[in-house]
């Protein structure tokens, strides 16, 4: 029963528990840009792939000057220049490309189909400089507990392990959350962006600077962007294409919970984690603990296969979609 | 009116100078999947040109009229068929009648006992239908699968799979339709991306039905296009090069390519002819009216969703025959090679290009793009190495090379940065 709850834990809360906070963070950032700026960021996939390429490149540079955090994975030193580089060039391209739409009212889906082209620019950038091939950049301390100390410790069958890589997503993810909500809730630029965001009209009118605002929502969008793709690089590994393919579960994770709603983002980023881990996960192993050995099952008990994930996502949407129509919590 | 003639001259010009410098292998070739891609774009073009619905779905459209293929002309795999067939049929079967029966339930029930009774169905459906479903697909993949592991087809003639194709392509797309039309914009590009990627990803991984990544070979070529190594067999041909002078393997393969652009050339005039007809008819002025402004069109009497729906069923039909064209000519299915950047994402800019809501237009920058696409992943690496022609041979030169085909990427998305703000219009505005 035990070792069903540990391998439930192992297999189940603890990967979703990390897919959830990279997805979350990912989701914040395109929640912001749809609250400020009114659409839905295409490009947005494609900026974690770009920033979390600076990142690698950093990192390399740093690991060959011997350059290390110790413990830590180097890419968190090289993570504030990649932030750095990242945001120079989004903000290049919003005074480039967007801003003409915005000065001209243009349609939001008009907006929708230039993000996209910022996306190929960024998608080509990335695989020119980087190539298109997978990388990884993880170093540092592979796990925190592992799951032959977990048995010593507890004496049980079905070990607990926490990779250090996990455990740095959680605690990044809840950091830059705390923060996002105190700048948010406190600050006056914050309380501008909020004001703006709920209507626009009524914040011009009492003198808030609206490019100042779209100036602070691209950074911290680029900023979450970049973090949340070096966490899922080394966690996971970095690869062009699959972070042009994370924009699904993350545009799901900020529809579900409502699109310009953080809170919301937050919310969503689990609800599509869990989902999808749950689904294609093979149950078989939590079964045998729980069954007797003759009702043993002897298929793997898998929902669905890991290659359908973004059908869970999907379906999640569409659901969330037809029947409340602004998300959980209530969005735009 | 001149101008129009002389940007298509413009565009044929571009693919006589790949002919004479290059080859007119390459060019023909260039130019038969230029024409797919006009078919896709007047596609793409109905949906957003006539109706304002930007959809990201096109590659999903496209791989759906490539399984037409597959389904309607593969060889038949009877051992495959005899091990789970019948069962397989009866659990798709059993499969769209557990939904049906949830949709049934929604509408009849209301309340608490409206939303456990569509679970129950969902979830106690989804696990029956596996248990269907499993062994039959276990015991087809488990027939050979070195060659076959798949079903197999019926059989029939390639040319059959083409209007196949645009059924199962519109069929998907009432589906989704019926789903996503009713929400706000932006909401159907994410619904319509996330639909392309689980088609795919179906087409991927149910091995039974089209081999998934070990690909399907073999599909056989539409009616008139005969295979280069019968025709370099083929007494009357070989005379005829003789007689000409030509060379007899260059010579088959340019016929071949000749015919394919023949046959596509003639379907693609008649779309053209078709489309035109539906654009300066009430019908399609009406479309204009919805997209310009729905309030209005709504309030004059006119169903906004249900022509929206239409119009999306027939898009994605035009889509969908392309791409069974497309996997006919290739004589093969290889779903790794859908990628929405070729098949979503390019069709896209094909169309605002040539002119948004003009099907000329749409036809000019399938071609022009089409040409664009496949020329710089050739000349893209021989241009970066003029390029690149004063640096010392190295490192940082090699790379520079390697990374050439991915310019396209780059080139592609500043075309259409560079069109939507100094020319939204295109280059063929709409009348």
């Amino acid at each position: 029963m035990l070792n069903a709850l540990v391998a439930f834990l192992n297999f189940v809360v603890v990967p979703g528990f990390a897919y959830g906070s990279q997805l979350a963070l990912g989701a914040l950032g395109l929640t912001l840009v749809f609250g400020i700026l009114r659409f839905s960021n295409f490009a947005h996939g494609d900026t974690m792939a770009f920033g979390t390429m600076w990142v690698i490149l950093i990192t390399w540079w740093f690991q060959s000057m011997g350059i290390s955090a110790g413990p830590l994975p180097t890419a968190l030193l090289a993570l504030p220049f990649g932030i750095a580089i990242t945001c120079a060039f989004v903000l290049a391209t919003d005074r480039v490309v967007y801003r003409f739409y915005r000065q001209k009212k243009a349609a939001s889906i008009i907006l929708v189909i230039v993000s996209t082209g910022v996306m190929f620019i960024l998608n080509g950038l990335t695989r020119m400089i980087i190539g298109p091939e997978e990388q990884s950049f993880a170093d540092g301390g592979r796990f925190v507990m592992t799951a032959q100390q977990f048995k010593d410790m507890t004496g049980l069958q079905e070990g607990l392990a926490i990779k250090s890589t996990t455990a740095i997503t959680v605690v990044m993810a809840a950091v830059c959350v705390g923060l996002l909500f105190w700048f948010l809730q406190k600050t006056r630029t914050g309380k501008s962006m909020r004001a703006f965001s709920d209507n626009e009209d009524l914040a011009l009118l009492s003198g808030i600077n609206p490019e100042k605002v779209v100036m602070v929502t691209w950074i911290i969008a680029t900023a979450l962007a970049v973090i949340a793709g070096t966490l899922y690089g080394i966690d996971k590994s970095f690869r062009p294409f699959i972070y042009f393919q994370l924009l699904l579960p993350i545009a799901a994770a900020a529809v579900v919970g409502g699109l310009g709603n953080p809170l919301g983002a937050i919310a969503g980023g689990f609800v599509i984690a869990f989902s999808e881990v749950f689904v294609t996960y093979a149950w078989k192993k939590v079964v045998l603990y729980l069954a007797s050995v003759d009702l043993a099952p002897t298929q793997l008990l898998q929902l669905l296969s890991t290659d359908y994930k973004f059908a869970v996502s999907f379906s999640i949407l569409i659901i969330v979609l037809l029947f409340m129509p602004t998300g959980i919590f209530k969005g735009k | 009116m001149h101008r129009n003639v002389m940007l298509f001259a413009g565009v044929g010009l571009l693919f006589v100078l790949t002919g004479l410098m290059q080859s007119w292998n390459l060019s023909l070739q260039i130019f038969n999947i230029g024409i797919l891609s006009a078919i896709m774009a007047l596609g793409v073009n109905m949906q957003w040109g006539y109706a304002g619905l930007f959809s990201t779905g096109i590659m999903g459209s496209v791989a759906l009229g490539g399984l037409a293929v597959v389904v309607v002309s593969a060889q038949p795999v009877p051992e495959a068929w005899a091990a789970g067939g019948p069962r397989l049929l009866l659990s798709l079967a059993f499969g769209l009648a557990v939904i049906a029966a949830a949709v049934a339930a929604y509408r009849r029930l209301a309340g608490h006992a409206r939303n456990w009774t569509v679970a129950a169905i969902l979830v106690g459906g989804f696990f029956a239908y596996r248990a269907i479903y499993d062994p039959a697909v276990t015991a087809i993949e488990a027939f050979n699968p070195a060659v076959y592991g798949n079903i197999g087809g019926f059989g029939l003639p390639s040319l059959l799979s083409w209007p196949v194709g645009a059924l199962f392509a519109g069929v998907a797309a009432w589906a989704i339709g019926k789903v996503a039309l009713g929400l706000r914009s932006d909401y159907l590009a994410i619904a319509t991306l996330g639909i392309a990627e689980i088609v795919l990803a179906v087409m991927k991984n149910e091995d039974w039905l089209s081999r998934g990544v070990k690909n399907l070979v073999g599909l056989p070529r539409p009616w008139p296009v005969p295979y280069e190594v019968d025709l370099q067999k083929s007494p009357e041909f070989i005379g005829w090069a003789q007689s000409w002078g030509f060379e007899l393997i260059t010579s088959s393969t340019i016929l071949v390519k000749l015919l394919y652009m023949l046959i596509f050339g003639l379907v693609l005039l008649a779309l053209i002819w078709v489309s035109e007809r539906m654009l300066n008819s009430p019908w399609g002025r009406m479309m204009r009216a919805i997209r310009d402004n729905e309030v209005s069109a709504a309030a004059m009497g006119k169903n906004v969703t249900a022509r929206h729906l239409q119009i999306f069923i027939i898009g994605s039909a035009v889509v969908g025959m392309a791409g069974a064209m497309l996997t006919s000519m290739e004589g093969q299915l290889t779903p790794g090679n859908y990628s929405p950047l070729r098949f979503t994402f390019l069709i896209w800019v094909m169309v605002i290009v040539g002119g948004s809501g003009n099907n000329w237009g749409a036809v000019l920058g399938g071609l022009l793009l089409g040409w664009l696409w496949l020329i710089v992943e050739n000349a893209g690496p021989v241009f970066m190495g003029y390029l690149t022609y004063p640096l010392p041979a190295g490192a940082l030169k090699a790379h520079l090379i390697d990374a050439a085909p991915h310019l396209r990427l780059v080139t592609l998305g500043a075309v259409l940065l560079l069109v939507l703000r100094f020319s939204p219009k295109g280059l063929i505005p709409e009348k």
